[in-house]
């Protein structure tokens, strides 16, 4: 499978898109005609300030979808995204309210996440347990931790956490914020880290046939774990630009997130069966969310929960999409 | 002795044997806190205690776990039981909100086909996409877990319906021959699927197709047919299900209802010895699993926890029943403790697992 962009060097017309490239030109595609009927509808959507709030209101979607990537590209799954992420948020928060030095509530942070991630990836790998099984006790557990830790939401109040989230990057007369820069930076590193790296070239490979990846002598079970601790890794930053985000630890934040990612990584292209897909992709799938979600704050009249309606069905165009593509390989 | 050590063996070697340990190390643990746990008494010729209200609670749980193990057997997983759940209690609901009488049984009757109707289209949506268009089956099913919350919050306006039913209501909390009737529909349902499971080659088929749906094509049966099947089997189960939720409250929250239960079913499945591989399935394993999950959250209310603490229990829990039940572990940890006794179990434990 991952052979093929050799395969496609052959001579062939220029305008034939190489097919596992067809689902990300798609959303783009979908992305692009989102955008044009916001603008043609809505006088402030051409704002530019627009993209860049939906890119603010997204950074930590943005990071976790990435991480996600990774997990799904080896054909797993990881449910405990959402609660890792409000684990981190509250765990910041706890200790930034008992006056811990900021910069080591950072580092303790970032390094829960990846732990847990670790330990998870290492009962996949070892025990052969299904990753949805294990994520799915990974999610119990972090939610609990978050109750644990507390059951009310804790504000922080500390000035690093409070000048990072305010301060404004100006790009002309819009600006961005921190959490940006450190989204799409993530972003920028993944993409490298798949696309150039021998850990990248392992993840497609086990996704491809995990069978022909261990008959090749590739590190099937270091991969393994290290997708799963990358998504943790990830999921601690993304809980940290929420905590930027709303200031704030909360037990019950990001419920559902899961879902959310999984859906983002998909409407970008990714192939749930692993093997196939790109960081660019889950950045437009991402975008497509954040578009769908400005449209029905433009727009006024409609309710909150055809933003789900409008994602339960575009996933199921894009699933078909890719069906078809797949037929028309075979 | 060593027909004691073989059968002894044998005892802790059954798929059911870890799953009821942890049943009754629950059930014992809640005696302990509190010894009037166990006492049931009979007031107006309904029975009351906790085991009672364990059994009542565990109810939906055990339909959607039904539902789903069929699923799971046919090597799929349907992720949208909650949500269809919620649809049907909605639509349910809804309809006998609009009544004029809403205490006539004409009108919950008629409220709760409609309903179960809509679970079966539902169900055959999914099927379609499983079985017709051959998307994988999280993904397929996942669709409709999304959207399906959106569409039960669009039966209900995102408001929460309170009706005032009382035929309605005996779904969830009504008595029949001094059981709570929610107890009953289990059982029967239960009874059913049993029967037709394992009675008769149905069962078979099911499993056949999880083990290898492009063989039991070739061995003449016909396995999309099946795939759809159990489909439209777990709308329907996750219907009844919704019924009973909303029934118990008297009342359907588009959000609240049946949220994660789709979580707790595919853990009772796995903690009942139904790997999500496919190709086997056991009822009995889920049932148990089912009455695990609800002993659970009743004693961590009995006990005065949080309820969201209580999910670190539920994790640890888990991974405890799948650790125990996992091949890979049970050789490693039987390998170090007994040297010296030959490996014929382990190994041949491993051999099953290779394929997955």
């Amino acid at each position: 499978m991952t052979t093929t962009p050799l395969a496609a060097r052959g001579p062939r017309a220029w305008w034939r898109v190489p097919q596992r490239q067809v689902p990300v030109l798609a959303t783009l595609a979908l992305l692009l005609v989102m955008y044009g009927i916001g603008v043609s509808q809505y006088r402030a959507f051409s704002n530019i300030q627009v993209v860049f709030n939906i890119f603010i209101d997204n950074g930590f979607l943005l990071v976790v979808a990435v991480g996600m990537t990774f997990v799904i590209l080896t054909g797993g799954i990881d449910l405990s995204v959402g609660s890792v992420v409000a684990m981190t948020a509250m765990v910041s928060a706890s200790l930034l309210g008992d006056g811990v030095h900021p910069a080591l509530v950072l580092l303790i942070a970032l390094l829960i996440g990846p732990t847990l991630g670790f330990a998870m990836g290492c009962v996949i790998h070892f025990f052969d347990i299904q990753p949805f099984i294990v994520t799915l006790a990974g999610m119990f557990f972090a939610r609990g931790m978050c109750t644990w830790i507390s059951s009310t939401s804790i504000p922080i109040t500390d000035g690093f956490w409070t000048s990072a989230a305010q301060e404004r990057i100006r790009i002309g007369e819009n600006f961005v914020t921190v959490s940006v820069l450190v989204a799409l930076a993530v972003v920028a590193v993944a993409a490298y880290t798949l696309a150039y790296t021998r850990l990248g070239r392992n993840v497609y490979a086990i996704g491809g046939n995990q069978q022909s990846a261990l008959l090749m002598g590739l590190p099937v079970g270091r991969t393994k774990i290290a997708v799963y601790t990358i998504s943790g890794l990830c999921s601690a930053i993304g809980g940290i630009l929420l905590s930027f985000y709303t200031l704030s630890g909360a037990p019950l934040i990001a419920v559902g997130m899961e879902l959310d990612t999984i859906a983002a990584v998909v409407i970008g292209g990714t192939l749930l069966t692993g093997g196939s897909g790109y960081v660019f992709g889950t950045l437009l799938g991402v975008l497509v969310l954040g578009v769908i979600q400005t449209l029905i704050t433009f727009d006024g009249s409609l309710s909150s929960w055809w933003t789900k309606i409008v994602i339960g069905g575009l996933l199921f165009a894009f699933i078909l999409l890719q069906r078809l593509v797949g037929i028309r390989k075979k | 002795m060593s027909t004691a050590r073989t059968r002894l063996a044998g005892v802790t070697g059954h798929r059911l044997f870890w799953p009821l340990v942890v049943l009754v190390v629950l059930l014992a643990a809640n005696t302990v806190y509190r010894p009037s746990f166990l006492s049931v008494e009979l007031k107006n010729g309904h029975l009351y205690g906790s085991l009672i209200d364990i059994l009542r609670l565990s109810a939906p749980l055990i339909l959607v776990a039904l539902g789903m193990s069929l699923v799971i057997a046919t090597g799929g997983i349907d992720l949208s039981v909650g949500s269809v759940a919620a649809v049907c209690g909605a639509i349910a609901c809804l309809y006998i909100s609009e009544q004029p009488d809403q205490n006539s049984l004409g009108g919950v009757l008629t409220a709760v086909a409609i309903a179960f109707g809509i679970a079966l289209l539902l169900g055959a949506w999914n099927g379609i996409l499983v079985a017709g268009i051959g998307i994988q089956p999280i993904i397929a099913t996942l669709i409709l877990m999304v959207a399906g919350r959106g569409l039960a919050q669009l039966v209900t306006s995102g408001q929460i319906i309170t009706i005032n039913s009382e035929p309605y209501k005996t779904i969830g909390v009504g008595h029949l021959l001094t059981l709570p009737f929610a107890i009953i529909i289990a059982l029967a349902v239960t009874l059913v699927v049993a029967l037709l499971t394992r009675r008769t080659a149905l069962g078979m088929i099911i499993e056949a197709v999880g083990g290898n749906a492009e063989a039991s094509r070739l061995a003449g049966v016909r396995s999309r047919r099946i795939t759809f099947l159990v489909y439209v089997v777990s709308a329907a189960c996750a219907a009844v299900a919704g019924f009973m939720m909303t029934a118990n409250v008297s009342s359907a929250d588009g959000n609240a209802v049946g949220l994660w239960v789709e979580l707790d079913a595919i853990l009772a499945v796995v903690i009942g010895g139904t790997s999500l591989v496919g190709g086997r399935f056991y009822l009995s394993g889920t049932i148990v699993g089912a009455l695990i999950i609800q002993t659970l959250t009743t004693s961590v209310y009995a006990m005065n926890i949080d309820p969201q603490t209580a999910l670190l229990f539920k994790a640890v829990v888990v991974i405890a029943v799948c650790l125990i039940q996992a091949p890979a572990f049970r050789a490693r940890f039987r390998r170090r403790q007994a040297p010296g006794v030959p490996p014929a179990a382990p190994v041949e434990k491993q051999k099953e697992q290779v394929p997955a």
